[in-house]
């Protein structure tokens, strides 16, 4: 199994050292040859989503990607990543691959002030910790999309068919796996 | 401020890194950097080329001004206090500004002592020339270093030296035996459980991003091959001929440093750099402020 890593800016090593501790091999993209190789799943990491997204275009990376995704390639978005998939934000005209039938909110906790941690479920895991930064959260769910984590009341991980997204950061918790494990687990190897 | 805010707050550089982040004057010029890709803008009333030439002292910015570049995009918003001024910090804080620089940039309003930035909620960056100074900003509780660099003047020597004396001090941190880490901390005057970290991790405890100086896409990419985990780019961007293009160009450099061959196809047909004023012949090194 190889999982591709788009490391254009943003908390992309550390995505990488979880996958170190799983044993999972991987590679990162920086430019177009690199899309086109051949990888069994795709995360998107946390970052700027505006600074992602634009390179993702000036890199002539978009097009390969979405269809890869299109056509089924398991992708897994944190923060950046989850706004990166969306079909709709509510407080934003850009749109990037929206492959994923949800409507998100941008910086939906306000400002660095109001990044927060705590605890919460995930699907069956409980206690998972989650760290929001500048986050944003999922207002609206449509068609095939599974809620798997709510926090105060607001949408935060969700999956639908090949795709996951948490508005949180797993790979920002040291010694903690699990989300990645989910990833690989439930959606590479189910595929 | 508690341990899990300051978690928080270095988990945001975390998010910052492999970006370019711009010093903007006016929300246009902030709309242009966040279209350009950068991943942050630094609101400051006038860059430090400008702050140069005028001289004088330089404070914190109008909070009317920095409210309209918050106003004007959806990316984190940094402005800069003075050294040692924590009530231009209390009010920066009190506009939910996402990262304050203790800059050395500005007239320093103290001569001796730094904020004390772990009374604070807002992350806190700051310059450093050297190892002992950055490990002495962080043990006031800056979640995040920049290289000082010599703002202002295109020249990219200064930033390459304080880079290189960064890495230069961890390496050597790391190569001492654990009994000989005690006097380390001493010679640098900074807290043993700092200079323990960095010989068990082989380097700092926050991210460090490097400034002062760079002016072209090739400048970022030596930046980042030192070892910067981003940049920052002050007078670089809207001194030079053509801003949008430069931008973009120092943006896509700064994701693929290590590729020669992109670097060149970028460094194409930018226009005119900044002009530049050698880092040697200036009379006042912004860098020797607040060691």
């Amino acid at each position: 199994m190889k999982i591709a890593i788009t490391a254009l800016q943003g908390a992309f090593l550390e995505h990488e050292r979880i996958l170190e501790e799983l044993g999972v091999e991987y590679f990162e993209i920086r430019k177009k040859e690199d899309a086109k190789k051949e990888f069994d799943g795709l995360i998107l990491p946390g970052g700027e989503s505006t600074t992602i997204g634009k390179l993702l275009y000036e890199l002539d990376l978009f097009h390969i990607l979405k269809s890869k995704i299109e056509s089924g390639l398991p992708v897994f978005g944190t923060c950046a990543g989850l706004i990166l998939l969306a079909k709709d934000i509510s407080n934003d005209d850009k749109r990037y691959f929206s492959t994923m039938n949800i409507t998100v909110k941008r910086n939906a906790y306000g400002r660095q002030l109001g990044s927060f941690e705590t605890t919460g479920s995930f699907g069956s895991l409980e206690s998972v910790p989650m760290v929001f930064i500048r986050a944003p959260y999922i207002e609206k769910t449509g068609d095939d999309v599974e809620v798997l984590s709510v926090v105060d009341g607001n949408i935060v991980a969700a999956k639908q068919n090949n795709q996951l997204v948490t508005a949180f950061h797993p790979e920002l918790v040291k010694n903690f796996v699990d989300i990645h494990k989910y990833f690989i687990d439930e959606i590479i190897t189910k595929r | 401020m508690s341990e899990s805010r300051y978690d928080l707050n270095k988990n945001l550089a975390q998010m910052l890194k492999g970006g370019v982040i711009m010093d903007v004057t006016t929300p246009e010029q902030a709309k242009i950097a966040e279209a350009a890709g950068a991943c942050a803008v630094m609101a400051l009333e006038r860059i430090p080329a400008d702050i140069r030439a005028a001289g004088g002292v330089s404070r914190m910015s109008d909070p009317k001004m920095i409210k309209g570049i918050q106003n004007a995009v959806s990316i984190p918003v940094m402005a800069k206090a003075r050294i040692g001024h924590f009530v231009e910090a209390q009010i920066l804080e009190a506009l939910e500004i996402d990262y304050i620089d203790e800059s050395e940039v500005l007239s320093p309003a103290d001569d001796t002592y730094h904020i004390d930035k772990t009374k604070f909620k807002v992350p806190f960056v700051c310059g450093a020339r050297n190892l002992s100074e950055a490990l002495r900003r962080i043990a006031e509780g800056a979640s995040m270093i920049r290289t000082k660099g010599e703002a202002g003047t295109g020249d990219v020597v200064q930033a390459v030296r304080h880079m290189r004396a960064i890495q230069q001090g961890i390496r050597e941190i790391v190569s001492l035996r654990d009994d000989e880490l005690y006097n380390k901390a001493k010679e640098l005057a900074v807290p043993y459980d700092l200079v323990q970290y960095v010989h068990n991790s082989g380097k700092l405890p926050v991210v460090n991003f490097s400034a002062g100086g760079v002016a072209t896409p090739a400048d970022a990419a030596l930046m980042m091959q030192l070892g910067a985990e981003g940049v920052f780019v002050g007078s670089g961007i809207f001194k030079s001929g053509n801003p949008e293009k430069r931008a973009k160009a120092i943006v896509k450099a700064v994701t693929n440093y290590n590729d020669p061959k992109v670097l060149a196809e970028l460094s194409e047909d930018l226009g005119e750099a900044m002009v530049g004023i050698n880092a040697d012949e200036i009379e006042i090194l912004l860098a020797e402020r607040g060691v």
